[in-house]
């Protein structure tokens, strides 16, 4: 286990500095990368010492790292719009981010979950109409046109929810089902396939066999089961959270991270953008190595490899 | 006796009837008929969308124009069939001419990540070993990059075109075909007639190339199909996110992001064009899906 997982975080560390690598070379393509880092009300003073500050006289790669070393302590530079660090906005925006990820997340996961089971149990149903239908749409559907046909419907014409902003549970309930939409229904397949897959195997027909109850049989013997696949599959649901957020706070106003990293593209705020896209990478590969580490306790073949 | 012979005619007539009935059903779920009548009603609109549509999709006619109604409604006109925007553009002529950048996107980007992503798996499957290893292990950390945050940065560093999106895609979906390229190459390395090739001193180019591309092929031909539908959507995305192809040029995904600030006085605007995506999508899911299993029956367990 300690070698999946050491692998696991090399890999992550892999990617985070590929981004970053990324992040630095668009920086630098532009020209000067004083013009992205500094305003135009600039004193001569201010940007020759940035100049000297980020070394820029010398190497790409010794430029890379000055700029890499600030940015892992948490120095992406001032905000453009906001003058003060840009790390400080971040953590500011930052709970709002989380709160939405969090309802979404659960919610994604209690509305995909059973239904993929009542699909799977319940076929030619329904319920099994209504999951597959979903299951469908959930990969067609532009999700932030579903966010904004939601305001149209639910704040403009019927005024029962508000459309944007944060408060009272009210505003959750429009931005969480936008965010979650996709995720349950791809959490909704899989779950129904992997269900029927364990409905077929020898323990659930050796649990039958022994007197078990239908109820018992499925949400006790085969759900146990069929949820490794669901739970794999978080990494990939966070990941689409990334795209997620950015649209669905953009919609509603939601005063988080994604968000910020909107305005910032509009007011050319690059310090900002940058300690945005950096913070969440590092995040979204932070609880990815969580997750390996919780799959790999729960399923013994992960843990023994 | 007469009667007995027009009954049997009646019964023949009608059995007709219902086997023809049944026939086209049978037809409709053998063929994706629905499928590619909607694909091709597009490429129509997107081949011929200057002369479906007198409108200028870029720019309004008439000023005093703006909002009007879909056609259905009393204040509506015939003109706008599925009404005008807030700056007086007609609806349904930009959405054609978006068909048109939604389309050229997905197949520059599918055909420029499909040529690159086979070669690049070809390499990688043919030759193994220390090169498979540094291909694949940067294959892997490119699909770990936080697309949408990249483009973003890529948004405010330069000056975002259609050339700029179509290059940020195609680095994004590249990997894809070279992941599968590769896991076929490996497969079929081991046939026989590729061992023939190699005794009679084939060069490994010509056996990538003679041999192993043809095998391939249409494996590389149902990924495009079956990822048509996300590159429109992500395409959509960035258009949405004001990271896309720049107004005025019409994409369905900067009128939804348009027509969001209009929705109490002009649900149209945002409701029409992410309608078009949705069954473009769909269309092209469906699509492949069946080519997929026409094509290449073993790719059925990849989703």
């Amino acid at each position: 286990m300690a070698r999946f997982l050491g692998r696991r975080f090399v890999y992550s560390i892999g990617v985070f500095i590929a981004t970053s690598i990324i992040v630095f070379g668009l920086s630098r393509v532009a020209g000067d990368p004083r013009h992205l880092f500094l305003t135009e009300y600039t004193t001569t003073e201010t940007w020759d010492a940035w100049g000297r500050e980020y070394g820029l006289d010398r190497p790409f790669i010794v430029q890379y790292v000055i700029w890499m070393g600030k940015a892992v302590r948490g120095d992406f530079g001032n905000s453009l719009t906001h003058h003060i660090n840009a790390r400080q906005v971040i953590q500011e925006r930052f709970p709002a981010t989380l709160q939405l990820t969090v309802s979404s997340f659960i919610g994604a996961m209690v509305i995909g979950v059973p239904l993929g089971v009542l699909s799977a149990v319940q076929r030619g149903t329904v319920a099994d109409y209504v999951g597959r239908t979903w299951a469908l749409l959930g990969q067609a559907l532009p999700p932030y046109w579903l966010g904004v046909m939601m305001v149209l419907l639910f704040a403009v014409q019927w005024d029962l929810l508000p459309s944007y902003g944060r408060g009272d549970w009210k505003h959750f309930v429009l931005p969480t089902v936008t965010l979650a939409w996709g995720s349950a229904s791809a959490i909704l397949r899989l779950t129904r396939a992997a269900m029927l897959e364990v409905l077929d195997s020898e323990f659930v027909k050796f649990a039958r066999s022994k007197g078990a109850t239908q109820r018992s049989v499925i949400w006790r013997h085969a759900l146990r089961n069929a949820l490794i696949a669901p739970l794999t599959f978080s990494g990939l649901v966070l990941a689409g959270f990334m795209t997620g957020t950015v649209v669905t706070e953009t919609i509603f106003a939601w005063p988080g991270l994604g968000r910020l990293a909107v305005q910032a593209v509009n007011a050319n705020d690059f310090p900002v953008l940058t300690g945005v896209v950096l913070a969440v990478t590092a995040i979204y590969l932070g609880v990815n190595l969580i997750i390996d580490l919780t799959y790999a306790i729960v399923d013994p073949r992960i843990r023994l490899s | 006796m007469a009667s007995e012979a027009r009954i049997d005619s009646r019964m023949a007539e009608f059995s007709r009837r219902r086997s023809r009935f049944e026939n086209l059903v049978t037809f409709f779920r053998r063929y994706p008929v629905f499928p590619v009548f909607i694909i091709l009603v597009l490429a129509v609109a997107a081949i011929f969308a200057p002369l479906l549509s007198s409108h200028d999709p870029e720019r309004a006619e008439n000023y005093d124009d703006n909002e009007v109604a879909p056609f259905w409604y009393e204040d509506g006109s015939t003109r706008y069939i599925l009404g005008t925007d807030y700056l007086g553009r007609d609806v349904l002529t930009r959405m054609i001419h978006g068909a048109r950048i939604s389309l050229l996107v997905a197949f520059a980007v599918l055909g420029i990540s499909g040529i690159i992503g086979t070669a690049v798996g070809l390499i990688s499957g043919y030759f193994g070993g220390t090169i498979d290893e540094i291909i694949m292990r940067f294959v892997d950390l490119t699909l770990a990059v936080p697309f949408i945050l990249v483009a973003l940065v890529v948004g405010i560093v330069l000056d975002v075109s259609l050339t700029t999106v179509v290059i940020l895609l195609v680095m994004f979906f590249w990997n894809g075909f070279a992941r599968q390229v590769r896991a076929e190459t490996l497969q079929l390395k081991t046939a026989d007639y590729v061992s023939l090739a190699t005794v009679a001193g084939s060069s490994a180019v010509r056996i990538m190339y003679k041999h192993i591309l043809p095998g391939v092929f249409s494996t590389v031909i149902v990924i495009a199909t079956l990822t048509v539908g996300v590159v429109i959507l992500v395409e959509s995305i960035l258009s949405f996110l004001g990271v896309g192809v720049p107004a005025p040029t019409p994409t369905w995904g900067a009128m939804i992001s348009d027509g969001r600030n209009y929705l109490a006085t002009g649900w149209w605007m945002a409701f029409f064009p992410g309608l078009a995506i949705l069954f473009t999508v769909l269309a092209f899911n469906f699509f492949g899906d069946w080519l997929r299993d026409e094509l290449d029956p073993r790719l059925r367990q990849i989703e």
